[in-house]
Protein backbone atom coordinates (compact mmCIF):
# COMPACT_ATOMS: atom_id res chain seq x y z
CA UNK A 1 0.00 0.00 0.00
CA UNK A 2 1.36 3.39 -0.81
CA UNK A 3 2.41 5.26 1.87
CA UNK A 4 2.53 9.13 1.49
CA UNK A 5 5.10 11.62 3.58
CA UNK A 6 4.27 15.25 3.62
CA UNK A 7 6.98 17.87 4.02
CA UNK A 8 7.60 21.28 3.39
CA UNK A 9 10.14 20.60 0.55
CA UNK A 10 11.66 23.03 -2.71
CA UNK A 11 11.73 21.55 -6.01
CA UNK A 12 14.98 21.43 -5.90
CA UNK A 13 14.89 18.86 -3.06
CA UNK A 14 11.73 17.20 -4.51
CA UNK A 15 13.81 16.56 -7.84
CA UNK A 16 17.10 15.09 -5.39
CA UNK A 17 14.63 12.56 -3.76
CA UNK A 18 12.71 11.46 -7.06
CA UNK A 19 16.60 10.90 -8.27
CA UNK A 20 17.26 8.98 -4.92
CA UNK A 21 14.17 6.70 -5.57
CA UNK A 22 15.01 5.90 -8.94
CA UNK A 23 18.38 5.02 -7.90
CA UNK A 24 20.43 6.32 -11.41
CA UNK A 25 23.64 3.67 -11.98
CA UNK A 26 25.32 7.21 -12.89
CA UNK A 27 24.90 10.58 -12.16
CA UNK A 28 27.38 12.94 -13.52
CA UNK A 29 26.79 16.32 -12.46
CA UNK A 30 28.51 20.16 -12.11
CA UNK A 31 26.84 22.70 -9.68
CA UNK A 32 25.31 26.18 -10.67
CA UNK A 33 22.41 28.36 -9.14
CA UNK A 34 19.82 27.64 -9.23
CA UNK A 35 20.42 23.74 -9.52
CA UNK A 36 22.86 23.71 -6.67
CA UNK A 37 20.19 22.16 -3.62
CA UNK A 38 19.78 19.28 -6.19
CA UNK A 39 22.91 18.51 -6.45
CA UNK A 40 23.85 19.00 -2.61
CA UNK A 41 20.86 17.01 -1.67
CA UNK A 42 22.09 13.95 -3.86
CA UNK A 43 25.28 14.26 -2.62
CA UNK A 44 24.25 13.58 0.85
CA UNK A 45 22.12 10.21 -0.21
CA UNK A 46 25.63 9.06 -1.66
CA UNK A 47 27.21 9.88 1.22
CA UNK A 48 24.67 8.13 3.30
CA UNK A 49 25.10 5.44 1.08
CA UNK A 50 21.38 5.61 0.34
CA UNK A 51 22.52 5.36 -3.48
CA UNK A 52 24.06 2.94 -5.30
CA UNK A 53 25.14 6.07 -7.45
CA UNK A 54 28.20 6.42 -8.86
CA UNK A 55 28.78 10.29 -8.93
CA UNK A 56 31.08 12.17 -10.94
CA UNK A 57 31.59 15.22 -9.91
CA UNK A 58 33.13 17.02 -13.28
CA UNK A 59 34.88 19.90 -14.17
CA UNK A 60 31.98 21.58 -16.31
CA UNK A 61 28.48 21.01 -17.42
CA UNK A 62 30.11 20.29 -21.14
CA UNK A 63 31.64 17.54 -19.55
CA UNK A 64 28.68 15.82 -17.61
CA UNK A 65 26.83 15.79 -20.71
CA UNK A 66 29.43 14.43 -21.91
CA UNK A 67 29.69 11.52 -19.30
CA UNK A 68 26.30 11.30 -18.81
CA UNK A 69 26.27 10.43 -23.11
CA UNK A 70 28.73 7.66 -22.19
CA UNK A 71 27.16 6.28 -18.92
CA UNK A 72 24.10 5.80 -20.74
CA UNK A 73 25.23 4.33 -24.03
CA UNK A 74 27.17 1.83 -21.62
CA UNK A 75 23.52 0.65 -20.61
CA UNK A 76 23.56 2.99 -17.26
CA UNK A 77 20.62 5.27 -15.70
CA UNK A 78 21.75 8.04 -16.47
CA UNK A 79 21.07 11.28 -14.63
CA UNK A 80 22.06 14.67 -14.68
CA UNK A 81 21.04 18.20 -13.53
CA UNK A 82 21.90 22.00 -15.27
CA UNK A 83 20.64 25.79 -15.45
CA UNK A 84 21.65 28.61 -17.05
CA UNK A 85 25.05 28.94 -18.47
CA UNK A 86 25.22 25.59 -17.59
CA UNK A 87 22.45 24.22 -19.98
CA UNK A 88 24.00 26.68 -22.99
CA UNK A 89 27.79 24.97 -22.22
CA UNK A 90 26.32 21.42 -22.90
CA UNK A 91 24.59 22.83 -26.01
CA UNK A 92 26.34 20.56 -28.58
CA UNK A 93 26.12 17.24 -26.43
CA UNK A 94 22.36 17.97 -25.97
CA UNK A 95 22.33 17.01 -29.91
CA UNK A 96 24.43 14.46 -29.20
CA UNK A 97 21.99 12.70 -26.30
CA UNK A 98 19.08 13.21 -28.58
CA UNK A 99 21.20 11.74 -31.47
CA UNK A 100 22.13 8.86 -30.20
CA UNK A 101 18.90 8.26 -28.55
CA UNK A 102 20.47 7.97 -25.39
CA UNK A 103 17.52 8.02 -22.33
CA UNK A 104 19.02 10.34 -19.98
CA UNK A 105 16.76 12.04 -17.62
CA UNK A 106 17.82 15.69 -16.38
CA UNK A 107 16.62 18.52 -14.11
CA UNK A 108 17.00 22.02 -15.44
CA UNK A 109 16.22 24.95 -12.92
CA UNK A 110 15.10 27.73 -15.68
CA UNK A 111 17.09 30.26 -15.54
CA UNK A 112 18.45 33.69 -17.33
CA UNK A 113 20.73 33.82 -19.53
CA UNK A 114 23.79 36.41 -19.63
CA UNK A 115 24.57 38.93 -20.09
CA UNK A 116 23.94 40.85 -18.08
CA UNK A 117 24.39 38.40 -15.07
CA UNK A 118 21.14 36.86 -13.72
CA UNK A 119 20.42 34.05 -11.49
CA UNK A 120 16.38 34.17 -11.62
CA UNK A 121 13.87 32.45 -12.83
CA UNK A 122 13.04 32.49 -16.78
CA UNK A 123 12.84 30.15 -19.94
CA UNK A 124 15.91 31.56 -22.03
CA UNK A 125 17.84 28.84 -21.23
CA UNK A 126 15.71 25.50 -21.81
CA UNK A 127 13.66 26.80 -24.54
CA UNK A 128 16.57 28.06 -26.90
CA UNK A 129 17.57 24.08 -26.14
CA UNK A 130 14.50 23.61 -27.45
CA UNK A 131 15.27 22.23 -31.19
CA UNK A 132 17.94 19.64 -29.29
CA UNK A 133 15.10 16.66 -29.71
CA UNK A 134 15.07 16.49 -25.67
CA UNK A 135 11.39 15.86 -24.00
CA UNK A 136 10.73 19.00 -21.84
CA UNK A 137 8.45 18.97 -19.07
CA UNK A 138 7.75 22.37 -17.82
CA UNK A 139 6.34 21.89 -13.85
CA UNK A 140 4.35 24.42 -12.25
CA UNK A 141 5.38 23.78 -8.61
CA UNK A 142 7.43 21.73 -6.27
CA UNK A 143 5.03 18.59 -6.42
CA UNK A 144 4.89 18.84 -10.14
CA UNK A 145 9.03 19.27 -10.50
CA UNK A 146 9.00 15.30 -8.46
CA UNK A 147 6.33 13.81 -10.68
CA UNK A 148 7.62 14.76 -14.06
CA UNK A 149 10.92 13.56 -12.72
CA UNK A 150 9.38 9.94 -11.56
CA UNK A 151 7.87 9.78 -15.08
CA UNK A 152 10.64 11.06 -16.87
CA UNK A 153 12.38 7.68 -16.57
CA UNK A 154 9.15 5.67 -17.44
CA UNK A 155 8.90 7.54 -21.15
CA UNK A 156 12.67 7.95 -21.75
CA UNK A 157 13.71 4.35 -21.07
CA UNK A 158 10.63 3.34 -23.36
CA UNK A 159 12.07 1.25 -26.18
CA UNK A 160 9.17 2.90 -28.21
CA UNK A 161 10.50 6.16 -27.15
CA UNK A 162 14.50 6.14 -26.54
CA UNK A 163 14.74 9.94 -25.89
CA UNK A 164 16.08 12.16 -23.48
CA UNK A 165 13.79 13.95 -21.51
CA UNK A 166 14.45 17.50 -19.68
CA UNK A 167 12.13 18.20 -16.23
CA UNK A 168 12.23 21.49 -15.74
CA UNK A 169 11.13 23.68 -12.67
CA UNK A 170 11.30 27.79 -12.32
CA UNK A 171 14.65 29.13 -10.88
CA UNK A 172 14.17 30.09 -7.03
CA UNK A 173 10.12 30.38 -7.27
CA UNK A 174 9.82 26.17 -7.57
CA UNK A 175 13.64 25.26 -7.16
CA UNK A 176 13.72 27.59 -3.87
CA UNK A 177 10.55 28.29 -2.06
CA UNK A 178 9.18 25.59 0.19
CA UNK A 179 5.73 24.04 -0.41
CA UNK A 180 3.51 21.68 0.78
CA UNK A 181 5.37 18.06 -1.15
CA UNK A 182 3.91 14.62 -0.92
CA UNK A 183 6.66 12.18 -1.24
CA UNK A 184 5.64 8.44 -2.22
CA UNK A 185 7.49 5.74 0.10
CA UNK A 186 10.56 4.35 -2.27
CA UNK A 187 8.73 0.77 -2.65
CA UNK A 188 5.75 2.41 -4.56
CA UNK A 189 8.13 4.60 -6.28
CA UNK A 190 10.53 1.25 -7.34
CA UNK A 191 8.31 -0.50 -8.62
CA UNK A 192 6.65 2.40 -10.79
CA UNK A 193 9.95 3.70 -11.95
CA UNK A 194 10.65 -0.20 -12.62
CA UNK A 195 14.59 -1.54 -13.71
CA UNK A 196 16.24 -0.12 -17.14
CA UNK A 197 17.03 -3.40 -19.55
CA UNK A 198 18.92 -1.10 -22.07
CA UNK A 199 19.20 -3.45 -25.18
CA UNK A 200 22.82 -2.57 -26.28
CA UNK A 201 25.95 -1.75 -24.00
CA UNK A 202 29.13 -0.30 -25.22
CA UNK A 203 30.89 -2.07 -22.72
CA UNK A 204 29.49 -5.12 -24.09
CA UNK A 205 32.35 -6.79 -25.44
CA UNK A 206 31.01 -9.75 -26.86
CA UNK A 207 28.90 -7.04 -29.34
CA UNK A 208 31.13 -4.43 -29.91
CA UNK A 209 29.14 -1.36 -31.03
CA UNK A 210 29.76 2.39 -31.56
CA UNK A 211 27.21 4.85 -31.36
CA UNK A 212 26.24 7.87 -33.76
CA UNK A 213 28.02 6.66 -37.10
CA UNK A 214 29.02 9.23 -39.86
CA UNK A 215 26.40 9.24 -41.45
CA UNK A 216 27.96 11.03 -44.54
CA UNK A 217 28.33 6.97 -45.37
CA UNK A 218 25.38 6.09 -46.45
CA UNK A 219 23.99 9.74 -46.42
CA UNK A 220 21.40 8.42 -43.74
CA UNK A 221 21.24 11.72 -41.52
CA UNK A 222 18.41 12.89 -42.81
CA UNK A 223 16.59 9.15 -41.97
CA UNK A 224 17.77 9.48 -38.60
CA UNK A 225 16.62 13.09 -37.63
CA UNK A 226 12.99 10.98 -38.82
CA UNK A 227 13.26 8.87 -36.71
CA UNK A 228 13.87 10.61 -33.84
CA UNK A 229 10.11 12.81 -35.25
CA UNK A 230 8.89 9.54 -35.18
CA UNK A 231 9.99 8.86 -31.69
CA UNK A 232 8.84 12.30 -30.29
CA UNK A 233 4.87 11.50 -31.98
CA UNK A 234 4.96 8.09 -30.28
CA UNK A 235 6.34 9.38 -26.92
CA UNK A 236 3.00 11.50 -26.46
CA UNK A 237 0.71 8.85 -26.03
CA UNK A 238 3.19 7.44 -23.75
CA UNK A 239 3.40 10.75 -21.71
CA UNK A 240 -0.11 10.33 -21.15
CA UNK A 241 -0.66 6.71 -20.46
CA UNK A 242 2.49 7.40 -17.92
CA UNK A 243 0.81 10.27 -16.16
CA UNK A 244 -2.49 7.92 -15.62
CA UNK A 245 -0.39 5.81 -14.60
CA UNK A 246 1.01 7.36 -11.97
CA UNK A 247 -2.21 9.74 -11.21
CA UNK A 248 -4.07 6.22 -10.12
CA UNK A 249 -1.26 6.02 -7.72
CA UNK A 250 -0.76 9.56 -6.31
CA UNK A 251 -4.30 10.44 -6.82
CA UNK A 252 -3.07 13.82 -8.63
CA UNK A 253 -4.46 14.38 -12.24
CA UNK A 254 -1.74 14.34 -15.03
CA UNK A 255 -2.83 16.86 -17.85
CA UNK A 256 0.08 17.65 -20.45
CA UNK A 257 -2.42 20.85 -21.38
CA UNK A 258 -4.11 21.94 -18.10
CA UNK A 259 -7.09 23.91 -18.40
CA UNK A 260 -8.86 26.40 -16.05
CA UNK A 261 -12.00 27.95 -16.99
CA UNK A 262 -11.91 26.77 -20.61
CA UNK A 263 -15.26 25.47 -20.85
CA UNK A 264 -16.78 28.82 -21.50
CA UNK A 265 -13.43 31.17 -21.36
CA UNK A 266 -13.87 33.94 -23.67
CA UNK A 267 -10.37 35.37 -22.90
CA UNK A 268 -7.68 32.91 -22.26
CA UNK A 269 -4.13 33.18 -21.13
CA UNK A 270 -1.66 30.50 -22.35
CA UNK A 271 1.69 30.23 -19.89
CA UNK A 272 3.92 27.67 -18.61
CA UNK A 273 5.48 26.85 -15.37
CA UNK A 274 5.49 28.99 -12.31
CA UNK A 275 3.56 31.76 -13.48
CA UNK A 276 0.66 29.28 -13.71
CA UNK A 277 -0.93 29.34 -10.48
CA UNK A 278 -0.90 33.41 -10.45
CA UNK A 279 -3.27 33.39 -13.65
CA UNK A 280 -5.44 30.62 -12.42
CA UNK A 281 -5.19 33.47 -8.97
CA UNK A 282 -6.42 36.42 -11.23
CA UNK A 283 -8.65 34.72 -13.17
CA UNK A 284 -10.48 32.62 -10.42
CA UNK A 285 -11.10 35.92 -9.06
CA UNK A 286 -12.52 37.49 -12.26
CA UNK A 287 -14.44 34.57 -12.71
CA UNK A 288 -16.44 35.20 -9.05
CA UNK A 289 -17.56 38.44 -11.14
CA UNK A 290 -18.51 36.69 -13.91
CA UNK A 291 -15.60 37.61 -16.53
CA UNK A 292 -15.48 34.92 -18.61
CA UNK A 293 -11.84 34.59 -18.68
CA UNK A 294 -9.87 31.24 -18.50
CA UNK A 295 -6.12 29.86 -18.07
CA UNK A 296 -4.21 27.14 -20.67
CA UNK A 297 -0.85 26.02 -18.73
CA UNK A 298 1.52 23.28 -20.84
CA UNK A 299 3.08 21.05 -18.81
CA UNK A 300 4.52 19.12 -21.57
CA UNK A 301 6.50 21.34 -24.34
CA UNK A 302 8.37 18.80 -26.30
CA UNK A 303 6.31 16.72 -27.97
CA UNK A 304 4.45 20.08 -28.26
CA UNK A 305 0.74 19.31 -27.61
CA UNK A 306 -1.24 20.41 -30.75
CA UNK A 307 -4.35 18.39 -30.12
CA UNK A 308 -4.80 19.03 -26.98
CA UNK A 309 -3.67 22.96 -26.97
CA UNK A 310 -6.02 23.28 -29.94
CA UNK A 311 -8.83 21.62 -28.17
CA UNK A 312 -8.52 24.22 -24.95
CA UNK A 313 -8.33 27.30 -27.36
CA UNK A 314 -11.43 26.15 -29.21
CA UNK A 315 -14.02 28.45 -27.79
CA UNK A 316 -11.72 31.54 -27.28
CA UNK A 317 -12.47 34.63 -28.85
CA UNK A 318 -8.74 36.87 -27.67
CA UNK A 319 -6.05 34.47 -26.74
CA UNK A 320 -2.84 35.92 -24.55
CA UNK A 321 0.56 33.96 -24.66
CA UNK A 322 3.10 34.70 -21.73
CA UNK A 323 6.26 34.56 -23.07
CA UNK A 324 9.25 33.64 -20.89
CA UNK A 325 12.40 34.17 -23.20
CA UNK A 326 13.53 36.27 -25.86
CA UNK A 327 13.56 35.82 -29.26
CA UNK A 328 15.27 38.64 -30.09
CA UNK A 329 14.28 39.81 -33.30
CA UNK A 330 11.77 37.23 -34.02
CA UNK A 331 8.37 38.36 -34.50
CA UNK A 332 7.07 36.58 -31.11
CA UNK A 333 8.27 34.81 -28.09
CA UNK A 334 9.25 30.95 -28.70
CA UNK A 335 5.73 30.12 -26.68
CA UNK A 336 3.78 32.33 -28.92
CA UNK A 337 5.02 31.12 -32.49
CA UNK A 338 4.28 27.71 -31.31
CA UNK A 339 1.04 28.23 -30.13
CA UNK A 340 0.27 30.70 -33.15
CA UNK A 341 1.26 27.80 -35.54
CA UNK A 342 -1.15 25.56 -33.56
CA UNK A 343 -4.19 27.55 -34.02
CA UNK A 344 -3.82 28.26 -37.72
CA UNK A 345 -3.00 24.72 -37.93
CA UNK A 346 -6.37 24.33 -36.12
CA UNK A 347 -8.15 26.85 -38.39
CA UNK A 348 -8.90 29.38 -35.24
CA UNK A 349 -8.63 32.78 -36.02
CA UNK A 350 -9.18 34.08 -32.66
CA UNK A 351 -6.88 37.12 -32.23
CA UNK A 352 -3.42 36.10 -30.13
CA UNK A 353 -1.29 38.84 -28.35
CA UNK A 354 2.28 37.95 -26.81
CA UNK A 355 3.37 39.20 -24.06
CA UNK A 356 7.27 39.49 -22.62
CA UNK A 357 7.04 39.26 -19.09
CA UNK A 358 9.23 37.89 -15.75
CA UNK A 359 12.68 37.67 -17.73
CA UNK A 360 15.47 37.23 -15.29
CA UNK A 361 12.73 37.03 -11.90
CA UNK A 362 11.17 40.41 -12.86
CA UNK A 363 8.00 39.99 -10.49
CA UNK A 364 5.10 38.48 -11.61
CA UNK A 365 2.17 40.35 -10.10
CA UNK A 366 -1.40 39.80 -10.01
CA UNK A 367 -1.78 43.20 -11.82
CA UNK A 368 0.61 41.99 -14.17
CA UNK A 369 -1.82 39.55 -15.74
CA UNK A 370 -4.81 40.97 -14.84
CA UNK A 371 -3.96 43.86 -17.31
CA UNK A 372 -3.33 41.26 -19.66
CA UNK A 373 -7.17 39.84 -19.16
CA UNK A 374 -7.95 43.46 -19.61
CA UNK A 375 -6.18 43.95 -22.64
CA UNK A 376 -7.65 40.53 -24.31
CA UNK A 377 -11.12 42.51 -23.78
CA UNK A 378 -10.12 45.25 -27.24
CA UNK A 379 -7.52 42.92 -28.86
CA UNK A 380 -9.98 42.53 -32.11
CA UNK A 381 -10.31 45.81 -32.23
CA UNK A 382 -7.14 47.24 -31.32
CA UNK A 383 -5.25 45.03 -33.32
CA UNK A 384 -7.69 46.62 -36.32
CA UNK A 385 -6.84 49.49 -35.48
CA UNK A 386 -2.48 48.00 -35.83
CA UNK A 387 -1.97 49.14 -31.92
CA UNK A 388 -0.31 46.01 -31.43
CA UNK A 389 3.10 45.89 -31.05
CA UNK A 390 4.61 42.80 -32.36
CA UNK A 391 5.51 41.37 -28.93
CA UNK A 392 4.24 43.74 -25.38
CA UNK A 393 6.46 43.68 -22.85
CA UNK A 394 4.80 43.72 -18.99
CA UNK A 395 6.48 44.54 -15.78
CA UNK A 396 9.21 46.32 -17.48
CA UNK A 397 10.41 50.37 -16.71
CA UNK B 1 33.24 -8.78 -38.65
CA UNK B 2 29.44 -10.48 -38.60
CA UNK B 3 27.02 -7.40 -39.30
CA UNK B 4 25.29 -7.56 -42.50
CA UNK B 5 25.09 -3.35 -43.61
CA UNK B 6 25.39 -4.41 -47.36
CA UNK B 7 22.52 -2.50 -48.84
CA UNK B 8 22.93 0.26 -46.35
CA UNK B 9 22.85 3.38 -48.55
CA UNK B 10 18.99 2.06 -49.54
CA UNK B 11 17.58 1.72 -45.57
CA UNK B 12 15.13 3.97 -44.80
CA UNK B 13 14.22 6.10 -41.46
CA UNK B 14 13.14 3.09 -39.34
CA UNK B 15 15.93 0.26 -40.45
CA UNK B 16 18.73 2.32 -39.39
CA UNK B 17 20.10 1.18 -36.00
CA UNK B 18 18.41 3.05 -32.89
CA UNK B 19 21.10 6.07 -32.56
CA UNK B 20 22.93 5.63 -35.57
CA UNK B 21 24.52 2.55 -33.96
CA UNK B 22 27.17 0.58 -35.82
CA UNK B 23 26.40 -2.92 -34.08
CA UNK B 24 30.12 -4.70 -34.79
CA UNK B 25 33.63 -3.39 -34.07
CA UNK B 26 36.44 -2.38 -36.72
CA UNK B 27 34.31 -0.88 -39.33
CA UNK B 28 36.81 1.64 -40.48
CA UNK B 29 38.67 -1.22 -42.04
CA UNK B 30 35.20 -1.38 -44.69
CA UNK B 31 35.92 2.67 -44.42
CA UNK B 32 38.71 3.42 -47.28
CA UNK B 33 39.89 6.62 -45.86
CA UNK B 34 43.34 6.65 -48.22
CA UNK B 35 42.29 8.91 -51.11
CA UNK B 36 42.46 12.63 -48.92
CA UNK B 37 46.41 11.66 -49.34
CA UNK B 38 48.72 13.82 -50.97
CA UNK B 39 52.08 12.89 -50.45
CA UNK B 40 52.92 8.86 -50.49
CA UNK B 41 55.31 7.34 -47.99
CA UNK B 42 57.48 4.76 -50.37
CA UNK B 43 58.79 1.99 -48.73
CA UNK B 44 62.82 1.10 -49.38
CA UNK B 45 62.62 -2.47 -48.62
CA UNK B 46 66.88 -2.56 -48.98
CA UNK B 47 67.51 -0.17 -46.58
CA UNK B 48 64.56 -1.01 -44.05
CA UNK B 49 65.73 -2.68 -40.61
CA UNK B 50 62.72 -4.01 -39.66
CA UNK B 51 62.80 -1.92 -36.41
CA UNK B 52 59.50 -1.23 -36.52
CA UNK B 53 59.73 2.15 -34.92
CA UNK B 54 57.48 2.92 -38.04
CA UNK B 55 54.45 1.02 -37.01
CA UNK B 56 54.89 2.27 -33.71
CA UNK B 57 54.61 5.75 -34.25
CA UNK B 58 51.82 5.76 -37.60
CA UNK B 59 48.80 6.95 -36.32
CA UNK B 60 46.67 5.40 -38.67
CA UNK B 61 47.80 2.00 -38.26
CA UNK B 62 48.98 1.79 -41.93
CA UNK B 63 51.94 0.09 -41.51
CA UNK B 64 51.22 -3.14 -42.14
CA UNK B 65 53.26 -6.33 -40.38
CA UNK B 66 52.92 -10.29 -40.80
CA UNK B 67 55.04 -12.49 -38.69
CA UNK B 68 56.27 -9.69 -36.55
CA UNK B 69 58.45 -7.57 -39.99
CA UNK B 70 56.90 -4.82 -41.92
CA UNK B 71 55.59 -6.42 -45.17
CA UNK B 72 53.91 -2.65 -47.00
CA UNK B 73 51.94 0.36 -46.27
CA UNK B 74 48.47 0.45 -46.11
CA UNK B 75 47.68 3.13 -48.38
CA UNK B 76 44.01 2.48 -48.16
CA UNK B 77 43.61 4.11 -44.75
CA UNK B 78 47.56 5.76 -44.58
CA UNK B 79 46.16 9.84 -44.50
CA UNK B 80 50.68 10.91 -46.08
CA UNK B 81 51.22 12.53 -42.54
CA UNK B 82 54.25 11.56 -43.28
CA UNK B 83 55.45 10.82 -39.49
CA UNK B 84 56.92 7.66 -40.43
CA UNK B 85 59.36 9.03 -42.67
CA UNK B 86 60.68 11.09 -40.05
CA UNK B 87 60.05 8.29 -37.05
CA UNK B 88 62.54 5.88 -39.59
CA UNK B 89 66.04 6.31 -38.85
CA UNK B 90 67.40 4.28 -41.64
CA UNK B 91 66.00 6.63 -44.63
CA UNK B 92 63.42 3.90 -45.90
CA UNK B 93 60.60 5.64 -46.29
CA UNK B 94 60.83 8.79 -48.26
CA UNK B 95 57.19 10.90 -49.13
CA UNK B 96 56.32 11.20 -52.67
CA UNK B 97 53.60 13.76 -54.27
CA UNK B 98 50.62 11.30 -54.47
CA UNK B 99 50.22 12.56 -57.99
CA UNK B 100 53.37 11.67 -59.15
CA UNK B 101 53.00 8.41 -57.04
CA UNK B 102 49.95 7.50 -59.13
CA UNK B 103 51.49 8.51 -62.39
CA UNK B 104 54.16 5.54 -61.27
CA UNK B 105 51.05 3.66 -60.99
CA UNK B 106 49.86 3.45 -64.03
CA UNK B 107 52.76 3.26 -65.65
CA UNK B 108 53.09 -0.42 -63.47
CA UNK B 109 49.83 -1.50 -65.07
CA UNK B 110 50.69 -0.79 -68.74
Amino acid sequence: MAEVTVLAGSGDQMVAEAFRQANPDVLPVYPITPQTIIVEEFDKFVAEGRVHTEFVPVESEHSAMAAAIGASAAGARTVTATASQGLAYMWEQLYVAAGMRLPIVMANANRALSAPINIHGDHSDILGARDSGWIMYFAENAQEAYDDTLMAFRVAEHPDVMLPVATTLDGFITSHALERCELMDDETVAKFVGEYKPEHSLLDTDNPNSYGMFANLGNFYMETKLAQRKAMEKAMPIIKAVGEEWEAISGRPFDVVKTFGTEDAERVIVVMGSSTGNCRAVAKALREVGEKVGVVSLRVFRPFPTEELAAALKGAKAIAVMDRAETVGGEGGPLWQEVSACLHSAGNTAPVRDYMYGLGGADVTLELINDIFNDLKTLEADKAAGTVPAVTYKGNR
Amino acid sequence: MSWDYSGNEKWTWDQIPLGAMTLDGGTATGHKTGDWRVQRPIWDTEKCKQCLICWMHCPDSSIKVADQKMCGIDYEHCKGCGVCVVACPFGALSMISENDARELDEKEVQ
